[in-house]
């Protein structure tokens, strides 16, 4: 076995620096490759959820390119679906701060009067197995609800959601986030 | 020690989590479920096994005083190609696993592996240390998730085995649930494995 570097001060010094180099030159490397791939597959999947809560609706133009945010929503982002230019549905990428651990991240569909056409779930951190079953058909009761005409929120606070069993938090927190995503696109729609 | 013994051990003798009871925090956190146990377990191998490669080359260039950060720098650097690499081919995978990722960073059985191993031994007996004390992690956190998830969701890697909604015991998905599960198979283990060992 060769002898170990002695440590001097200028071993260490040298050492700790061409390792560092080599990691940083590596890691460049590897993120200048991965970079496109990785926001083609954020794009992909922005594409997927839009498609998603408007299906249904026909529509011509392509809302990803067109979006846009609204003035107190600043963490909300607006698609506007058309059809022969005029509006026939919004898709919204929205989120909730409430979720049981950290942010709730939806993308929800609206007609032109505001009933939720559907909902998807875009990114979350609840619990598995209870949080996490908001993605199934559990998120199927608000479509065709309207936030201006019924009452969004969980039953256990006098609205009409049935919450998911012993996960009422992110029922919560997926019930606000469709509330705002509503209350973005109508103050949106009457500038 | 030959080569065989020192990649089977890492599987039960010296398992990294049931016996040598290291890198308990990402244990804890990760194994809710079978499938993301078995994909964190499966992304640290991969992580040690690398780390320990490269430790095992360099040992002799590294003075002792600065051997901490310079295997520090080595683990984190690794992790992040792991995490970039997984989100730009494997998005649906990154997706489930993408918080975990950079914990391996953290996972302190890497750095115990480079340090008690790797930094003095060869590079083939390293990388065997590696998949084996990788492996035994993995089948640790799968069998931990396993456990967690049958009897905190009714589900096995997500396919439901007691049917439609089956009564569970919520607490084994929540955290409490995992430091029992985690004590009643170390206690299985302790039980019938050591002693034949």
């Amino acid at each position: 076995m060769a002898k170990k570097l002695e440590s001097t001060f200028v071993n260490m010094f040298v050492v700790l620096l061409v390792i560092g180099l080599v990691a940083a030159l590596a890691l460049g490397f590897t993120y200048s490759k991965t970079r496109p791939e990785i926001e083609a597959a954020a794009q992909k999947k922005q594409e997927k959820n839009i498609t998603a809560v408007l299906d249904g609706i026909t529509y011509d133009n392509k809302p990803l390119a067109e979006k846009y945010t609204v003035e107190g929503f600043e963490r909300l982002e607006l698609y506007p679906a058309k059809q022969g230019g005029a509006l026939v549905g919004t898709a919204v990428k929205t989120v909730s701060p409430a979720g049981y651990s950290g942010d709730v991240w939806l993308m929800a569909g609206f007609k032109p009067d505001g009933v939720i056409n559907a909902v998807s779930v875009v990114e979350h951190k609840e619990t598995p197995g209870l949080g996490t079953k908001m993605d199934t058909k559990w998120k199927d009761q608000y479509t065709g609800k309207n936030p201006g005409v019924n009452n969004l929120k969980v039953r256990k606070d006098g609205g009409e959601i049935d919450a998911i069993t012993a996960a009422t938090i992110s029922s919560r927190a997926f019930t606000d986030a469709v509330q705002k995503a509503y209350e973005a696109v109508k103050k949106g729609g009457e500038k | 020690m030959n080569n065989l013994q020192v990649f089977t051990r890492g599987l039960i003798k010296e398992n990294p989590i049931f016996v040598l009871l290291l890198g308990m925090c990402p244990t804890l956190a990760v194994s809710s479920s079978a499938f993301n146990g078995l994909g964190m377990g499966l992304a640290a191998t991969f992580v040690l096994i690398c780390s320990n490669v490269v430790i095992a080359l360099l040992k002799n260039l590294i003075p002792d005083k600065v051997r901490i950060p310079a295997f520090i720098v080595v683990i984190a650097a690794f992790v992040t190609i792991v995490d970039l690499s997984m989100q730009a081919f494997t998005p649906a995978l990154s997706e489930s696993l993408g918080v975990f990722i950079p914990l391996i960073v953290v996972n302190c059985i890497i750095l115990a592996r480079a340090e008690a191993f790797a930094s003095k031994n060869g590079v083939l007996g390293s990388l065997l240390d590696g998949l084996g004390m990788g492996l035994g992690f993995a089948i640790a956190l799968t069998i931990l998730g396993g456990i967690r998830e049958i009897l905190g969701d009714g589900k096995f890697f997500g396919i439901p085995l007691f049917g439609e909604n089956p009564t569970t015991v919520l607490l084994f998905i929540l955290p409490p649930g995992a430091f029992i599960a985690l004590g009643l198979v170390i206690a299985f283990v302790n039980k019938f494995v050591k002693k034949t060992a």
